[in-house]
């Protein structure tokens, strides 16, 4: 994804098991935190709907 | 090379006659210069038709899929590397297939020989290492190195890698060979940059599939793109669906693509597909040390686990 042209962190991995609530929270702050520091992405999206 | 073609017709000859395969796939002469077309035969009397030159890029892998009759198959490197995938992945026996290699010397590059001339090409020959191509008011003479497909001038398994037998002896490996030059020329870009590269490389595609049909690896009874329910993506020409298209069936490839070719060879408005799926086949030879179809012991990165895989990027 990252070769294609998105940022890096915009696409991030993780393995948090179904007992491990904290890593869970964790993940998800860290990853809306990355996600809002880079901005909002406009490529790979569809401006409008395209009527034929 | 015209010995080529009559070893190929004397092998597919033997081989019908003695029953030990029901039909031989080669190529024969396309019916417009170098577009050699792939060509199904049953019958000894029929191997006259059988042909081999520099224009032979088509990958004949793709014609075995789900076959249940005794196949003798034409091979050259990449195709025979197609033919190990294929078997790795069920998709035809080891026991069904006669292989008949072919050392290959690369294959001409037809939308680069197009492009040079501005009449119609009316017929390609060649001899020795030399490309003759003659037109109605044009005749020019080639080096074959200077035309061939990007991919054969960076092919570094010409020889097959599986074969019953070989048409003539095996040619020099290309050895030093940078393959992944432009991969890493990406690389160095900045996000915004690789986005605006790809975006102009897929501009002029028409969505006709060529690629995807050309490809040995593309078999699914049904493509993703072409369901509709679910419907993955979009079917239109914008540019999201364009790369979705583009890089998912990349990613279908990653740990298969032997490099081949056949997409860029088909595509109609000359996108140099391999450039989606190069990046992977990199990626797989620097992570995984592996090379596509290069033995039938070894499983593909993609279907085993060791726990030594590379796995930074899982937080």
């Amino acid at each position: 994804m990252e070769h294609m042209g998105i940022e890096s962190g915009r696409l991030q991995f993780s393995w948090v098991s179904s007992a491990e609530s904290t890593k869970f929270v964790d993940v998800v702050k860290e990853v809306t935190e990355a996600i809002k520091a880079l901005g909002p992405n406009y490529s790979f999206a569809k401006t409008q709907a395209k009527v034929a | 090379m015209i010995d080529y073609s009559e070893k190929i017709k004397e092998i597919s000859k033997r081989l019908l006659e003695e029953g030990r395969v029901d039909i031989v796939i080669g190529f024969k002469k396309g019916t417009v210069p170098m577009m050699n077309e792939p060509c199904l035969v049953k019958s000894s009397g029929e191997v006259e038709k059988f042909v081999w030159d520099s224009n032979c890029g088509i990958n004949l892998a793709n014609y075995l899929t789900g076959r249940n009759e005794k196949t003798g198959i034409v091979a050259k490197g990449c195709d025979s590397r197609n033919i190990v995938t294929h078997i790795i992945e069920n998709k035809i026996k080891r026991e069904q297939l006669y292989i008949i290699g072919v050392p290959c010397k690369g294959m001409i590059d037809k939308h680069r020989v197009a492009a040079m001339f501005d009449g119609e090409i009316k017929v390609v020959d060649e001899k020795d290492a030399k490309i003759i191509i003659k037109g109605e008011n044009f005749e020019k003479t080639l080096d074959k190195e200077s035309i061939l497909q990007s991919n054969c001038s960076i092919c570094i398994h010409r020889n097959p890698v599986l074969n019953d037998e070989l048409v003539a002896d095996p040619v020099e490996e290309q050895r030093d060979v940078d393959r992944y030059e432009d991969v890493r020329k990406i690389e160095t870009m900045k996000p915004q940059e690789k986005w605006q590269y790809f975006e102009d490389m897929l501009k002029p595609c028409i969505r006709c599939y060529a690629c995807r049909n050309a490809c040995p690896l593309c078999y699914c009874p049904t493509c993703f793109v072409d369901e509709h329910r679910p419907q993955w993506v979009g079917k239109s020409q914008d540019p999201t669906d364009l790369r979705t298209f583009h890089f998912l069936r990349a990613y279908h490839c990653a740990g298969r693509c032997t490099d081949c070719g056949a997409c860029e060879r088909a595509c109609p408005v000359g996108i140099p597909v391999r450039q989606f799926t190069k990046k992977l086949e990199k990626d797989c030879l620097e992570l995984f040390n592996w090379e596509a179809g290069m033995s039938l012991d070894v499983r593909p990165p993609l279907d085993t686990f060791r726990p030594d895989d590379p796995d930074d990027f899982i937080k």
